[in-house]
């Protein structure tokens, strides 16, 4: 029996670790029905972390289930697939679309709950071989796009829309189950025009007049404040701060979205290099990197600064280095010391000093399968020739195995990697000692620029502040200029002298790293698309 | 960002679109001018060639429809079709020696060849769901590895283990199969059941009646359930699984479906051929299906019945005046069936080189039109 009093949702003591990496602490809220919930948070404060669970996602169950309760209508459940989900009328329109390239609106909106006729061959063979009912089929998808309250052509394949488009398409797509009670949105609007923002803001107050409460996950706080009946702001895995949307404002969320305290209590450094001669010229870059992409990025960097770049998710800041270094398609001009470097070729740069710490470690970063001296040497040794013997004049190439393996030993010490000696395979180290072994990797080339891309990702909080001395120290002690990417912005005020915030695929501001972090919270939802 | 792609593919001119459509079609139009210019140096009369044409359409286009529906479930061009076409000689064979001529050895060759090619399509399609994205290459091997078990039966254990009668199947030896074995009773009498001379040109109408069928079940089988599923799992795996369907099952009855299909159709070859080269037949039959396939103007990713139908016509044209115009020019016979396998080989070599550079073109105009944005946005700022 349901409880008509009971609300729709219910999260009670909800708590995740990855691990043993706290990633929720005690989350509880409610959610009414025909009520709209605003969430919102940095990337890593948990939210998605949170909809996981609640959508009962396959990660949450093999990383070892949570802690808490949700209750559906007064009722404990426990779903253990999607599929329990959306039985029970939970939908979800994700961040990436997930959607046939090549069908129809229509054909995707019922994907695999077309509507079927019985034919003779489908007795003998089974139900697949039962036509599809495309009367029906268009009858149902208009009337799930009526519901929406946007107009989008059910006839048009999605390869042919607009990006907005399809995301209406996904959202119809919920829409036309016939249980949805709630519906998640996982940023929904980073993809839409203005116009069509407008138009899903006013589809989610049809949809709640219609008794569907709505989960509303978005960086773009107005529309909050616009749409929702209550906000809850969550940061560091936990609820920063719950009211009714009514009685907060854009500056109190950032507020509370940026706004903690700095528990790594290591004193800050910030030099001023506006003096120093600009060591890098970036000049109208555009780079295609999937989810990240850059547009029309102008930025110089000084000599010997640390420099950060900050940014939501999504927004490109991760494109800048992978387009610079040439591991992504880009346009524009970058110079270095006064030389232009080509882009779209990985080797120039290297040969011009420049080193990249890749944010994909496992990927890029490493040879997995390799020793931790292979590891940290073999750039060093395929660019600079170094640590390598040469015989015959030079006829033959033979690799100095002392010194590597001493430089790879001086390694391990100076960043305290773990590992049970330097002819360790780089793929049994943990992710910190990992990150730590890709730092390495970049110092043994002993670059005079150095990019590093989220240094930090998934690694815990020890390693965490090892591998931002190591760079600070890197920096200081070397007087080698850094770049370096990341979501943090704590992180980012704690070792940069200056900080440029993405937005947008632009750099919508830069500012001394000791400003205050509602300023930079404010500048990086300044331009989000 | 796509919008305006598709927009601006709406303004091309006349000369863009022209340009386009030699680009869309270079490998039909391509083959369209070889036999343009060999059929006049071949000096072979109309009626000749028609009627070659003809009854190679009626051999092969069974045999190539099925390569359509792995295509539709997006795992490329099923180079396991041979497994199909060795089930089907098997069953044969065994009709062969049960001395069961005409149609009623036809059919019941085709309905042997089912749990055979059932069989080997399974196990095809298990292994190609271990190697998603590497299907072609999959296929290619595995079949080269069931042609080694194919030999092992067909040449060690047909007499030894599994009955086989007449001596005149049989090697001197006492077992195996000889080289060829002789059809000659159930030749072309599919061909010639219903038949039909038209001004000199022989049609067989009922093989034709039996393609039109088959395509007639494609057609409608693309409007099935299943038909919905396997373009859907084609296009993305990922999205078919979210949506709750059997990715690996659907992959799986593709190939099943394909295997059988390329069995049925390798009897119907056959029983035109009149003998079967028991080793031989099928090794090459999957890489000329493939080819003519191709040559309609067909991809990895998408190929429909119009391509296989023109891509029969001009494949086998060419086959027929290449060798006839190649010992005009050259005074070599050899020449044309070296042009043969040089341009099947060749085809499907730049088939593969065109689907790639494909992909890498949509990639990079993403590339292009973020600058000509940024372009396009200094235009309204100077304004």
């Amino acid at each position: 029996m349901t409880n008509e009093n009971a609300p729709l949702l219910e999260m009670r003591g909800i708590k995740k670790d990855f691990f043993g990496n706290q990633v929720l602490t005690d989350i509880n809220f409610t959610l009414k029905q025909g009520e709209v919930l605003g969430l919102c948070g940095e990337n890593g404060a948990g939210k998605s972390t949170l909809m996981k669970i609640l959508f009962g996602m396959d990660v949450i169950r093999e990383t070892g289930g949570y802690d808490g309760d949700i209750l559906i209508d007064g009722e404990v459940v426990n779903f253990r697939t999607p599929f329990d989900a959306l039985e029970a009328g939970i939908g979800m329109v994700h961040q990436e679309f997930s959607l046939i390239p090549g069908f129809t609106a229509k054909e995707n909106i019922l994907l695999n709950r077309e509507p079927k006729r019985k034919n003779v061959i489908s007795e003998v063979f089974g139900d697949r071989l039962n036509t599809l009912d495309y009367n029906v089929m268009t009858g149902r998808a208009t009337s799930a796009i009526e519901k929406m309250g946007f107009h989008i052509d059910a006839d048009m394949v999605i390869n042919d829309m607009p990006v907005g488009h399809k995301q209406f398409t996904e959202i119809a797509r919920e829409l036309s189950k016939e249980n949805l009670k709630l519906l998640i949105l996982d940023e929904p609007t980073a993809v839409l025009t203005e116009k069509e923002a407008e138009a899903l803001l006013k589809s989610i107050r049809i949809m709640s007049e219609k008794g569907i409460s709505v989960i509303f996950i978005t960086h773009r706080l107005h529309e909050i404040l616009d749409v929702c009946d209550t906000v809850v702001v969550m940061r560091d895995g936990r609820i920063a701060q719950s009211s009714p949307a009514s009685e907060t404002s854009v500056e109190e969320i950032t507020r509370y979205m940026v706004g903690r305290q700095v528990e790594l209590g290591n004193k800050r450094d910030i030099r001023d290099h506006s003096d120093a001669e600009t060591i890098m010229s970036i000049k109208r870059l555009w780079v295609d990197m999937s989810g990240e992409t850059v547009r029309d990025v102008n930025l110089d960097i000084k000599k010997g600064e640390i420099l950060g770049i900050g940014g939501l998710a999504g927004q490109g800041k991760l494109g800048i280095p992978n387009g610079i270094m040439g591991l992504c398609e880009a346009g524009g001009t970058v110079t270095f010391e006064g030389k232009e470097i080509p882009l779209n070729n990985p080797r120039h740069c290297l040969d011009a000093s420049l080193a990249f710490v890749s944010e994909d470690r496992r990927g890029v970063g490493l040879l997995l399968d390799e020793t931790l001296e292979w590891n940290v040497v073999f750039p060093a040794m395929q660019i600079q020739e170094k640590f390598l013997k040469k015989l015959l004049g030079g006829l033959i190439k033979w690799r100095n195995e002392r010194e590597i393996g001493a430089v790879t030993q001086k390694y391990i010490e100076e960043l305290k990697i773990k590992c049970t000696g330097s002819k360790q395979k780089a793929k049994e180290l943990s992710g910190g000692n990992q990150q730590k072994v890709c730092l390495a990797k970049a110092f043994a080339l002993e670059p005079k620029f150095l990019f590093v891309s989220e240094p930090t990702r998934g690694i815990d909080i020890g390693a965490k502040s090892l591998v931002l001395d190591a760079l600070k120290k890197f920096n200081r002690e070397n007087n080698v200029t850094i770049v370096m990417i990341s979501s943090e912005l704590e992180e980012l005020r704690q070792i940069c002298d200056r900080i440029a915030i993405v937005s947008g695929g632009k750099i919508s501001g830069i500012l001394p790293a000791d400003k205050p972090s509602e300023e930079f919270g404010m500048l990086m939802v300044s331009q989000v698309k | 960002m796509k919008n305006t792609i598709t927009k601006t593919n709406q303004n091309l001119t006349f000369a863009q679109k022209a340009l386009k459509f030699l680009q869309n079609n270079s490998v039909p139009l391509m083959f369209v001018l070889i036999c343009i210019v060999c059929i006049p140096i071949s000096g072979f009369s109309a009626s000749y060639l028609l009627n070659e044409v003809v009854t190679r359409m009626g051999r092969n286009i069974f045999l190539i429809l099925c390569l359509l529906i792995p295509i539709i479930a997006g795992m490329g061009l099923n180079f396991g079709m041979t497994l199909g076409a060795m089930a089907g000689e098997i069953a044969l064979i065994l009709v062969a020696d049960w001395q069961v001529w005409g149609i009623p050895g036809v059919v019941l060759a085709m309905i042997l060849s089912i749990p055979f090619s059932l069989l080997l399509g399974a196990f095809c399609g298990k292994i190609l769901n271990m190697s998603k994205g590497r299907e072609m290459i999959t296929s290619y091997i595995i079949s080269y590895f069931i042609n080694g078990i194919y030999q092992l039966v067909v040449l060690y254990m047909m007499g030894k283990v599994i009955p086989i009668k007449h001596t005149s199947l049989k090697l001197p030896r006492g077992y195996g199969i000889r080289n060829t074995t002789s059809l000659l009773n159930m030749r072309q009498c599919l061909d010639n059941l219903i038949d039909v001379q038209i001004g000199g040109v022989k049609i067989p109408v009922l093989t034709f009646i039996i393609i039109a069928l088959l395509c007639a079940f494609i057609v409608w089988f693309r409007k099935t359930k299943l038909g919905q599923d396997m373009r859907a799992v084609g296009q993305d795996m990922q999205v078919a699984r979210d949506a709750g369907i059997n990715v690996e099952k659907t992959r799986i009855i593709s190939i099943v479906m394909s295997t059988v299909l390329a069995g049925f159709g390798m009897v119907i070859y056959l029983q035109n051929m009149g003998n079967i080269s028991t080793y031989s037949s099928h090794s090459q039959i999957g890489m000329f299906c493939i080819a003519a396939l191709l040559v309609g103007g067909a991809s990895v990713d998408r190929a429909s019945i119009g391509n296989v139908f023109l891509g029969v016509i001009l494949f086998h044209t060419m086959f027929i005046v290449a060798p006839s115009a190649g010992a005009h020019i050259t005074g070599d016979s050899m020449i044309g069936e070296y042009f043969r396998v040089f341009v099947s080989y060749g085809v499907i070599t730049l088939a593969l080189v065109m689907y790639e550079t494909k992909k890498r073109k949509m990639k990079s105009s993403v590339g292009e039109q973020l600058q000509r944005e940024q372009e396009e946005g200094d235009g309204k700022n100077e304004n």
